[in-house]
C-alpha cells in the first residue's frame, strides 16, 4: 500500500486506510482459487467445468432474483455470490448431476444468504449450507466419486452429468472409485503422500489439491486478504490431536501428513473457515474458532459416521461465532476487568 | 382477550363463536402463530397421514379436555388447577392411545411415542388454562374443534409438502388409517421419483414450518393492508344492532 502525497486533503480520523473493499476482498480469495480450480478441471475434464458452471449460474441467479432492482448492479458486482457458488462448485463430486449442482447454488444463497438479510449478516457460510443441503438431499450422488482420469479423458462426460431433474440417474460407468479418506475410514487403507498433495486422487473437484491450495492461501497471506489465525489453529489443533490418536493406536488412526492434507482440509481451513462474515472478529476469538473446527474435525472422522467432518465442524463452529465474539470483547481501555 | 371484553359488555354470540373458530383455525393457529406442540409437529410430519392420524388425535384429546375442564372450573381452586389439567389430559391420552393400539394399530405403530407425548403437547395445556378454564362449556367445546381442525390442518400441510417433495406421492398408505378400501387415495406424481432426502429428514420439516409461517404472515400482511377498514365496519355494525 502506497502512501501518496496529500496537497490538501481535509477529513476527519480514521486517516490511514486499507483499501479494502469487498469487491477486492472477493477479487483476491477468486484469484487465489484458481490454480487449485485449474488443477480440478485438469483432473477431473469437462464434467467438472460445468458442475462449478452450474453452481455459480443457481448462486448469481438467486441473487439476482431476491435483490431489489436498483441494488442488483452492486450485489451482483461485489463478486460474493460468485465466490459462493465457485466455492460450492470446488467441494462437489465432479460428476454430479448439473441440476443437483446449479440447486445447491440456489440454496447455497437463498437459505444461507439472502434469508438472513444478504452479506454480512448470514449467520453460517453460504457456500458450505449450499453443501450440507446437498450431501442431506442427495447422498448418493453426493458420495458417488471418480478417479482423476487427467486430460486424457478430458472431453468424455460423466453420463451422470447430464441426468434428468428427480429421475433415477443413469447406471454409474466403470470409473467410480473410494477417496482416500473413504479408503481410510472403512478400509484402512493409507493414500501416498504425493497423490494427496497435488491432488490426481478421487475426491471433490477443488479439494484434491492441497499444494496448490496453500500455494492460494500465501498469496491471501501477502495481501493481508487472510485472517492466518484460523488456518493455523485448525492446522495445529487438527495436528495435535491426531498425534494424541496416532500414539494411542498407529494401527487405527492415520497420520498428521493425511489429516492436514486430505479431502476438504485445505480447502475448509483456508478459504471458508476464513470467511470474515462468520467467523470471530477478535484474535483471540480466531484461535478459539479455529481449535475448535480442528478437533472437531478429528472426532467426526475418526470417531463419527462420516469419513469427511470439515463440513460439520465449520458449521458447528460459525454458530458459535456469536458467542466466541462476545467472550472475546476486548475490555474497553481505562475500565475494570469485571 | 376480546372475547372476554365482548362477553362483559352486550352478549353476542354468534359473532363470539365465529371469532373463536377463526382463531383457531388461522389467526390465533397452535401451530403457526402460538407455536405451540412444535416437536409432534416437527417430528410425526413426514407424509400427510401421519399428519391426519396426529392431528385427529389431538383434536379429539382438546376437545374432551377441553370439555372437563371447563364443567370442573368453578369447583377446583386456583392453586391446583394445573396439577388437575394436567391429570385430565394425561388420562384422556392415555385413553385415546389405547383406542388407537386397538383400531388404528398399525397408525399407532407409525406415530409410535407420539401419541403419548400428546400429553406434553403445550398446545392442550394452553388452551386448558387460556380458554376452558375461563368459559362455559360450548364456547370450550368450540375453541377445542376450531383449535384442534388448525392444528391439524397444519400438520397435514406441512406433511403433504414433505410427502410431496421427499416421496413424490400424496396420502400414501392411506389403509393405515381408512383400511384397505382407501388406497385409491394415494396419488403418485413421479414414477419412481428420486427426490428430495432432506424433506423427509428433520431439517425439511424446519425449513418447510419456516417457510409455511412466512407465507402465513405474508398472506396477513397482504390481508391487513386492504382489510383494516372492513374489519372494523361488521364490529361497530354488530354492537349498533
Amino acid at each position: 500500500m502506497s502512501k501518496r502525497d496529500p496537497d490538501l486533503l481535509l477529513q476527519s480520523a480514521p486517516l490511514l486506510k486499507q483499501g479494502l473493499s469487498v469487491p477486492t476482498a472477493m477479487r483476491d480469495v477468486l484469484l487465489a482459487l484458481m490454480p487449485a480450480l485449474f488443477a480440478g478441471f485438469w483432473f477431473f475434464g469437462l464434467s467438472a467445468i460445468l458442475v462449478v458452471a452450474a453452481t455459480i449460474l443457481g448462486a448469481m441467479a438467486t441473487e439476482w432474483l431476491f435483490t431489489p432492482k436498483q441494488e442488483r448492479a452492486v450485489a451482483l458486482g461485489d463478486g460474493s455470490a460468485l465466490l459462493t457458488g465457485l466455492l460450492l462448485g470446488m467441494t462437489l463430486p465432479p460428476a454430479l448431476p448439473l441440476w443437483m449442482a446449479w440447486l445447491g447454488g440456489v440454496v447455497a444463497i437463498g437459505l444461507g444468504k439472502t434469508i438472513w438479510g444478504g452479506l454480512g449478516n448470514n449467520l453460517f457460510n453460504p457456500a458450505i449450507v449450499g453443501r450440507a443441503f446437498l450431501l442431506g438431499t442427495f447422498p448418493i450422488a453426493m458420495t458417488t466419486w471418480h478417479v482423476a482420469a487427467g486430460p486424457d479423458s478430458f472431453f468424455q462426460l460423466h453420463p451422470s452429468t447430464l441426468a434428468l431433474p428427480f429421475m433415477q440417474s443413469p447406471p454409474m460407468d466403470g470409473m467410480s472409485a473410494a477417496t482416500p479418506l473413504g479408503l481410510m475410514k472403512f478400509e484402512q487403507i493409507d493414500s501416498p503422500i504425493f497423490s494427496l498433495m497435488f491432488g490426481n486422487s478421487s475426491g471433490s473437484l477443488g479439494e484434491t489439491s492441497g499444494v496448490l491450495l496453500m500455494v492460494g492461501g500465501l498469496y491471501l497471506l501477502l495481501r493481508r486478504a487472510l485472517e492466518w489465525r484460523i488456518p493455523l489453529a485448525i492446522f495445529i489443533s487438527a495436528g495435535l490431536f491426531t498425534l494424541l490418536l496416532e500414539t494411542i493406536d498407529p494401527a487405527r488412526f492415520p497420520g498428521i501428513h493425511f489429516t492436514i492434507f486430505s479431502g476438504g482440509m485445505m480447502l475448509g481451513a483456508i478459504y471458508m473457515a476464513t470467511d470474515p462474515v462468520t467467523s470471530p472478529v477478535t484474535p483471540k476469538g480466531a484461535w478459539i474458532f479455529g481449535c475448535g473446527i480442528g478437533v472437531l474435525v478429528v472426532l467426526i472422522r475418526n470417531f463419527g459416521g462420516l469419513p469427511e467432518g470439515i463440513l460439520y465442524a465449520i458449521l458447528l463452529m460459525n454458530a458459535a461465532t456469536p458467542l466466541i465474539n462476545r467472550y472475546t470483547q476486548p475490555r474497553v481501555f481505562g475500565r475494570s476487568r469485571s | 382477550m376480546s372475547a372476554e371484553q365482548k362477553k362483559s359488555g352486550t352478549p353476542q354470540p354468534t359473532i363470539e363463536y365465529r371469532k373463536i373458530l377463526s382463531d383457531g383455525l388461522w389467526g390465533n393457529n397452535a401451530g403457526l402463530v402460538q407455536l405451540l406442540g412444535l416437536c409432534p409437529l416437527l417430528a410425526v410430519t413426514t407424509t400427510t397421514i401421519n399428519g391426519l392420524g396426529l392431528g385427529l388425535a389431538t383434536t379429539l384429546t382438546l376437545i374432551i379436555s377441553n370439555l372437563m375442564v371447563s364443567s370442573i372450573r368453578n369447583i377446583i381452586t386456583k392453586e391446583i388447577r394445573i396439577p388437575v389439567f394436567v391429570l385430565i389430559i394425561a388420562c384422556t391420552v392415555t385413553g385415546i392411545e389405547l383406542a388407537m393400539n386397538a383400531w388404528f394399530h398399525e397408525l399407532f405403530l407409525v406415530l409410535g411415542i407420539f401419541i403419548p407425548l400428546i400429553v406434553t403437547n403445550c398446545a392442550i395445556i394452553g388452551r386448558a388454562e387460556s380458554f376452558a378454564s375461563r368459559n362455559s362449556l360450548l364456547p370450550s367445546l368450540v375453541d377445542a374443534i376450531g383449535m384442534g381442525i388448525g392444528f391439524t390442518l397444519i400438520l397435514m400441510f406441512l406433511g403433504g409438502i414433505r410427502e410431496l417433495f421427499g416421496f413424490g406421492t400424496l396420502f400414501a398408505q392411506s389403509d393405515l388409517m381408512f383400511g384397505q378400501a382407501a388406497e385409491w387415495m394415494t396419488i403418485t406424481l413421479v414414477e419412481d421419483y428420486r427426490g428430495f432426502l432432506l424433506a423427509i429428514l428433520p431439517p425439511g420439516a424446519f425449513i418447510g414450518l419456516g417457510l409455511i409461517i412466512a407465507a402465513k404472515n405474508r398472506i396477513d400482511q397482504r390481508v391487513g393492508t386492504v382489510l383494516i377498514g372492513a374489519e372494523e365496519e361488521p364490529a361497530t355494525a354488530t354492537q349498533t344492532a
